[in-house]
Parts: structure tokens; C-alpha cells; sequence
């Protein structure tokens, strides 16, 4: 899913780079604004697990193999903004280390890998535990649905980005349709891996995990005022 | 069950993710991804460009120098795990702290104070 350089024209690159940095500026004050102390090596944790578990390529198709990307996971562990920069952070670590995703790219990335997940994948994720019981196995099954979703919705956001910008010469419905059915299969192992992670945590510190805040009992009280809904 | 402290579990979670790295991932499939796939399929892949990092040393998962691809891929592998957590540490903790810098009470207050705050000079 990491988009290399050349993909996409300069021009789109450059206004998704723009739309990256605004992000990534927006969740950096609103993550500057609730992070507790604890939430600190939480955040750097997450940041270097989701980094080992994209590098586990599982086969999906023939000849085509997919990855985590990540994004709902680290949000459910450590909440919408500090998970989209978590992401951020293994994107940017990828292209500038690894040369895995362009850096002209790396806007387009940020906005497929990291804010589709943690922000989309996050809301689909409230969506669905509010309909389930308030139990932890549902902060689970939640998380493991949305983390399905997610990389189907960054194949559809590369579809657009494509069509708006594309250098290749292939049809958009063409692309769309191999794109969209590979990506349901990587989201199937995207939401299995989600699941299972969220459930560990669930199992052995279910209070370090954000999106289960008000079905877990915290693990000691914390008095900071936070607004519940949303 | 006893519980893990919160240094505990983030020690345990680096070593998970330290083993993912190392030991799995040289396992893992090295077919092309969803995306790579697509693009050498359809031809959407016509301009790309090498990488501006192509000559770095962790290049493509690999460190250079190292030639058994398995351990080369593992070091490359705990590389990573390191430094986004040191780059994650980073940054998350100058976020707390120029919170802290910004929630400090200033010299001049004129809004409410803080009930909790100590009590200083009231403003005129």
C-alpha cells in the first residue's frame, strides 16, 4: 500500500502533502492535550509494533501479499490523534530509512495509511461497539471490523488519487476493480491481526487500551476531565 | 492473574515486537503487496521513480553489508522497532512537556485561576 514516487503527479503529491501536514498539526495539539505520562512509552510502543507488524507480508492471492497498516489498531490502543501520529511516524521512518513508500509520496501515505484508519477506521470502530454489548470481547470484534474496513477504503482513496492524478496509463475502472478485491482479502487479515492484538492487551492491562474506556474499570483513577461523547 | 505494571507491558510489547521483526518477518512473504501487484498488473506503475533513499544502508528491509537475507532482514527489522520507538518516545515526549510549559501558570494571569492553583498576588 505504500505508494512509491512517480505513482502519482507532483501536483497531487504536493496538495496530499500539504493535507498531510495540516493533519498531522491538528492531531499533534489535540494529542498535546490529553497525553498523560503513562500514555508516553504506550504511544512509542505502538508506534514500534505497528512498525514490525507491517514488515510481516501474509500471502492473500496469488503472487500478492499484503500487510497491517496499522492505523485502527493504534488508535483503539492509544486514541484517534496520538495514533494517526504513531503511523505517521513508521510511515516517515519507511520512506526516509527503508525507501519503502516515496517521500514525494509521503503525503499520499499518511493520508491512506495513517488518517484513513485512525480517524475512518476509528469512527466505524465507535460505531460498532455502540451497537454491542458493553463488554471487552466487543472492543475487540469492533476493532477487528473496522481494521477490515480499512484498507479497503485506502484502495478507494488510491482509486481517487489515481484518477485525479495517476502518470500510469491503465483505465481507472481497471485499476479499481484489482485494487478493491485484493484489498478486501488484506483487510480480512488486517482486522484478524487488530482483533488479536486488542484482544492481548484486553487481557493483560484492558486500562492501557483507549477505545475501551467505559467498558473496562480503569486502573487507577485519572482526574482529567474528558468530554465522553463523540 | 497478577497484573502488569505499565513498564512491564511496554517491555513485553517491545520484545514481542522485537521478535516479530527478527524472527518472523525474514518469513514472511515476499511476494508484492496489493498495491505493487495491482501496478505491475494494469501498468499504473508507468512513471515511477527509484527511491531518493534507494542507497541508504536499510534500503528494501536489508542491511547493506549483510549478505544471509534472513539476518539481514531481522537486524533490519529490530533497526526499525528501535527507532520508531526512540523517535515515538521522542516526540510524544515533547508534546507532554510543552504541554506542561503551556499549562504552567503565567506570571501575569488574568483569567481564573485554578482553584488548586497557589494562591498569587490578585490582579488589579
Amino acid at each position: 500500500m505504500h505508494i512509491p514516487d512517480g505513482f502519482i503527479n507532483g501536483g497531487t503529491s504536493l496538495v496530499a502533502g500539504g493535507l498531510a501536514a495540516g493533519g498531522v498539526a491538528i492531531s499533534l495539539k489535540q494529542a498535546g492535550k490529553t497525553l498523560d505520562e503513562r500514555q508516553i512509552p504506550i504511544a512509542g510502543l505502538a508506534a514500534s509494533f505497528v512498525f514490525a507488524v507491517q514488515m510481516l507480508n501474509f500471502p492473500v492471492a496469488s503472487g500478492t501479499s499484503g500487510h497491517l497498516l496499522g492505523g485502527v489498531l493504534a488508535a483503539v490502543l492509544v486514541g484517534p490523534w496520538t495514533g494517526a501520529l504513531c503511523v505517521t511516524v513508521v510511515l516517515l521512518v519507511q520512506s526516509l530509512l527503508f525507501a519503502d513508500g516515496g517521500l514525494s509520496a509521503l503525503g499520499l501515505n499518511v493520508i491512506n495509511m495513517a488518517f484513513v484508519g485512525a480517524f475512518v477506521g476509528y469512527g466505524i470502530f465507535l460505531a460498532v461497539r455502540r451497537v454491542l454489548p458493553k463488554r471487552p470481547a466487543s472492543v475487540s470484534l469492533a476493532a477487528g471490523l473496522a481494521a477490515l474496513c480499512a484498507p479497503v477504503l485506502a484502495s478507494l482513496l488510491f482509486i481517487v488519487e489515481y484518477a485525479i492524478g495517476g502518470n500510469g496509463a491503465a483505465s481507472i475502472g481497471k485499476v479499481a476493480t484489482a485494487m478493491i478485491g485484493v484489498h478486501v482479502l488484506i483487510g480480512v487479515g488486517e482486522g484478524v491481526i487488530t482483533a488479536m492484538t486488542i484482544t492481548a492487551v484486553l487481557a493483560s492491562r484492558p486500562d492501557l487500551v483507549h477505545g475501551a474506556r467505559g467498558i473496562v474499570r480503569p486502573h487507577v483513577a485519572v482526574p482529567v476531565p474528558q468530554p465522553v461523547g463523540s | 492473574m497478577k497484573r502488569l505494571t505499565t513498564t512491564g507491558f511496554v517491555v513485553a510489547g517491545i520484545a514481542v515486537a522485537l521478535f516479530l521483526a527478527l524472527v518472523i518477518s525474514p518469513h514472511a512473504s515476499s511476494s508484492p503487496d496489493g498495491l505493487n501487484k495491482v501496478a505491475a498488473d494494469t501498468g499504473l506503475d508507468i512513471g515511477v521513480e527509484p527511491h531518493a533513499t534507494a542507497a541508504s544502508p536499510l534500503a528494501g528491509y536489508s542491511v547493506k553489508g549483510v549478505d544471509d537475507s534472513s539476518i539481514s532482514t531481522g537486524l533490519a527489522g529490530i533497526i526499525g522497532v528501535g527507532v520508531t520507538f526512540a523517535i515515538g518516545i521522542g516526540l510524544f515526549g515533547l508534546l507532554r512537556l510543552s504541554r506542561r510549559n503551556a499549562a504552567a501558570p503565567p506570571a501575569e494571569a488574568e483569567g481564573e485561576v485554578e482553584p488548586s492553583a497557589p494562591a498569587s498576588a490578585s490582579a488589579g
